[in-house]
Order: structure tokens, then sequence, then C-alpha cells
């Protein structure tokens, strides 16, 4: 046990739990008025439902004992043996603060995924989803990269979860928009209330330090590392979306400079403990550059992924971990990517992008499947046209 | 009497308030609406994807006056709001009958 890795982990496991009412602030602002307390909603019943079964049962799977490379065991289930102990692999630090750090990204994925269904999914069928969603989906994955399962034996680089957190909630989120049908198109989709949003997006930056450089697991020069190269890269990530938002449209926004600057933090999630700091501002100007054509992809495939988790996470996800397989150097953290000559590595980084787009979303078109058959997945019409606030919750944002 | 539903843009409250103050003309209400008129309405652009927005916001102030005050009140509103680009707005002029105080029963001009 370490002081100074344990005092650092615990002011992590804060800031990344800050991160998912900030989600509610930054997803809530992009909604439309009717909806911003329903689109909230999904982050704090996250808080709330994911934190439980994590407890329960979802850290035993992704972190207990490796069964085949596929799953965890049941060594922790109901947090048994977790309470003064530590776990493999974070050593220097009591199993409760690493379990603790676990959790809330647990939560921040789940919550994540709630951009796409915004605005017409039941809440009923979308708190059922989410809760399944953790074990059939979320719980493997994390063991697969993390908790020493397949994609980890195969070497596959996640420094704090390009796959597990950013691809695999957007795959989830391509299959929600996929399952649920598009919004019903009353008036602008125009945003409700950006300066929301831009406090939302600044206190994701924030409490992705703790997500990042926390990812390290102690407290020395991997954290470091990790804590600047994920603030080159989101501010890298501002100026990529800026240039070409620029360019394209006549105008640079604040909404693009936030979607920008989140764009870099994803990009840079996978590889911020591997990569070279000059790396991780080309990593993130580019993530912003290609996020901004991944919000368009929607346009032209005719989804509707209301809030651009797909743009975003997932093109960013996919992009950061195959700039990981490119840039990662053995001078940061002991593995080499393709351009320093080991090309192997972008092709265990592009297995993984595969398995993670593939699995998640069959996953979870099958679960909306499943929960299809007991209840209807969308709101009446008459419900998406006054709004979920009212029609879900019996209340409303904004009183004026 | 002639009743003025004068429609502006957004931030010309104030030069519509001065130049009927100045004229001497007081009372004057304001709602805020959204309309289009023949410049129809504009684009935003949100995360590179362009939304139209078919109706703008506007302010609608109305006023009543005396019908000798008319065209030095018309011609006031239109001097202090114009910008000469689409968009500055319209004013619509129609016949009042009658105006009551209702504290003290004054009818007429008496009551404006």
């Amino acid at each position: 046990m370490n002081v100074a890795d344990t005092s650092f982990m615990l002011i992590s496991v804060t800031f990344v739990m800050l991160m998912t009412p900030a989600l509610a602030l930054f997803y809530g602002g992009l909604s439309r008025a009717r909806n911003m307390l329903a689109t909230s909603m999904y982050s704090y019943a996250s808080l709330g439902a994911i934190t439980v079964l994590w407890a329960l049962a979802g850290y035993t799977l992704s972190f207990g004992g490796d069964l085949n490379g596929l799953i965890g065991d049941f060594s922790y289930l109901g947090l048994a043996n977790v309470s003064g102990g530590v776990h493999a692999n974070a050593p220097t630090i009591p199993h409760t603060v690493f379990m603790a750090f676990q959790c809330m990204f647990a939560v921040l994925t789940v919550a994540l995924i709630s951009g796409s269904y915004a605005g017409r999914i039941r809440f009923s069928a979308m708190l059922l989803f989410s809760c399944l969603w953790l074990f059939v989906c979320y719980c493997p994955m994390a063991h697969w990269v993390w908790g020493g399962g397949w994609l980890a034996k195969l070497g596959a680089l996640d420094f704090a979860g390009g796959a597990v957190v950013h691809m695999a909630s957007a795959a989830a989120a391509l299959a929600a928009a996929m399952a649920l049908g598009p919004r019903k198109k009353i008036g602008s989709f125009a945003p409700n209330n950006l300066p929301l949003t831009l406090l939302g997006g600044g206190i994701l930056w924030f409490g992705w330090f703790g997500f990042n450089a926390g990812s390290a697991l102690t407290s020395g020069n991997l954290a470091g590392h990790a804590l600047l190269t994920t603030h080159l890269a989101t501010a890298s990530g501002i100026l990529g979306w800026m240039c070409i938002e620029w360019k394209k449209t006549g105008k640079p926004t604040t909404l693009g400079v936030i979607s920008g600057a989140l764009a870099g933090l994803v990009a840079i999630t996978p590889g911020a403990g591997f990569i070279p700091l000059w790396a991780s501002m080309l990593t993130g100007f580019l993530g912003g550059l290609i996020c901004y054509l991944g919000v368009l992809l929607k346009n032209r495939l005719g989804y509707d992924d209301a809030l651009d988790v797909v743009g975003i996470h997932g093109v960013g996800g996919t992009w950061g971990a195959l700039a990981t397989g490119l840039f990662a150097s053995s001078a940061v953290n002991g593995v080499d990517g393709l351009f320093f000559g080991n090309s192997w590595q972008f092709v265990v980084q592009a297995i993984s992008v595969v398995a993670t787009w593939a699995y998640v979303y069959v996953m979870s078109r099958l679960l909306f499947w499943g929960i299809s058959c007991i209840m209807p997945l969308r709101v009446s019409p008459d419900a998406e046209h006054v709004g979920l606030d009212l029609s879900e919750h019996n209340e409303r944002a904004y009183s004026l | 009497m002639k009743k003025l539903q004068i429609i502006v843009r957004p931030g010309m409250l104030d030069a519509v308030r001065e130049a009927l103050q100045g004229l001497g003309i007081l009372g004057l209400n304001y709602t805020e609406i959204h309309g289009y008129g023949r410049q129809m309405g504009h684009t935003e652009v949100y995360r590179g994807n362009v939304m139209q927005v078919d109706f703008l916001p506007k302010l609608s102030c109305e006023v009543v006056l005396d019908d000798e005050k008319l065209e030095s009140a018309i011609t006031a509103i239109c001097d202090a709001t114009r910008t000469g680009h689409v968009g500055d707005g319209k004013i619509f002029v129609t016949e009042v009958l009658d105006a009551i105080r209702i504290r003290t029963g004054e009818r007429g001009k008496a009551a404006l």
C-alpha cells in the first residue's frame, strides 16, 4: 500500500464521479426544452442503478478471476473480499478505491449511451436496457480489456477506455438509434441551452484528468504523462474542429469548440498513457477534424443519433484506438506502435476495434429486440409532442 | 384616435420608446413575438448541421395616439429604428373607436 497513490486515486475517483452529472448538463443543454429533465435523468438514473448493480455483481464479472478469457468469476460477488485487501491490477491502493474507480467508469459509460435515444425512449425501457447492458456488454468488455480477458492477452492497448467506454457506448448508441427510429420532427431540433452544454463540457474536461491520469492507478510519472497528453489533445481537438467548421460553414461556434474538446478527450483516452506528448497533439487535432465529419455521418446514413454519441464517441474512440497502435512508444510505457517499428500493434488495435463494435452492436440490438417483446420502446406520439419531461416524469425544467 | 402596431427588431425597444416620449406620446406596451416577413427566416448551424429557423424574434409595440400626432409619430419611429437592412419591421395603423381611463371614467382623447 502506498499513501501517495492512495490519495491520488481517492481524488481521481471523485473527479470521475463528477463526469456523470456533467454529462447530464452537456446532454440536457443539447436537448429540446421539453426533454431537458428527461435527458438529465438518464445520467442520474445510471448513477443510482449502475452503482448498485456494479457492487452486487458487475464488479466481480469484470474484475474477478478470469474464466477462459471471457468473463470474471464470482470471487467478489456482493463485494465479498473487497474490503481490506488489494486488487492485483492496482497493488498499491486499497481494493475499495480500485472498485470505486471502476464503478464510476461503468456509470459514465451507461450514461453516455443516452445521447442517442434521448427524446423518445420510454423511461422504463431505458432503465431495463441500461441494467441488462451493464452485464451483457460492459462487464465482458471491461474484463476482456482490463480484467485479464482475451483482448488483454492479445496485447490490445486501451489506457482509459477507448474501447470499453467510448466505442462500446457508441455501438450501443447506434443500436438504440436503429431500434427506436428517428425522433418526430416537431419544430426545430436546435439545442435549448448551450451555456449549460458548455459548462457540462468544461466539467467533463476537468473530470477527464481523473479518468485518464487516474487510469495509471499510481501517482507517478505515468499519471503525469497521461494528464498532460489529455490536456494537449483536448486543446488540439478544439483547434481541429474550429478549423474545419470555420472553413465549411463560415463561422466557428461555441458548440463546435466544446464538441472539438470532447473529440480530443475521446481520441486521447486509449493512448493517454502510451503515446508521446507530441503525438497527443496530433491525435487530438485529427480527432477534432474526424469527429466533425463523424457527426455528419448520420445525415448520410439516416439514423437519428440525437446528440451525436456515434459521431463523437464512436468515431473518436475508433480513431484513438488506431492512433494508439500508430504512435505508442516503448519510451512511454513499454510498447511500440507502427511508427516505432511494431506494425503488429496496429493490427491488434484494429482487431479490438472490430471486436468491440461487432460484439456490442449485436448484443445491444438483441437486448432492444428482447425488451420490445415485453414493452414498447418508444413513448406515444402525443407524449413525444408534449415532451418527455411532462409525459414521463410529470415535471418541467423551465417555468418562466 | 389611431392604434399603431409597431413590429421592430428586438433591440429597438428603447428607440421606439424614446421617439414616442420625445413627441409627448405616453403609454406603450410591447410583446416579444416570433414571425417572418418577406426575408423569411434564417439558418443556424449546430455541429455542422444547418438548421432552417422559420420564425425570427421581433418586438411588437402597441400605442394609441391622437390623430394629429400620427404622421409625426410614424416619422419619428421610422427614423429611430431604420437600419436600412432587410428585417427592420413594419407599422400597422388601425382606427380606435373610443378609450376609457378606468380610474376617472374619462373618455376619448382625454383618456390617452
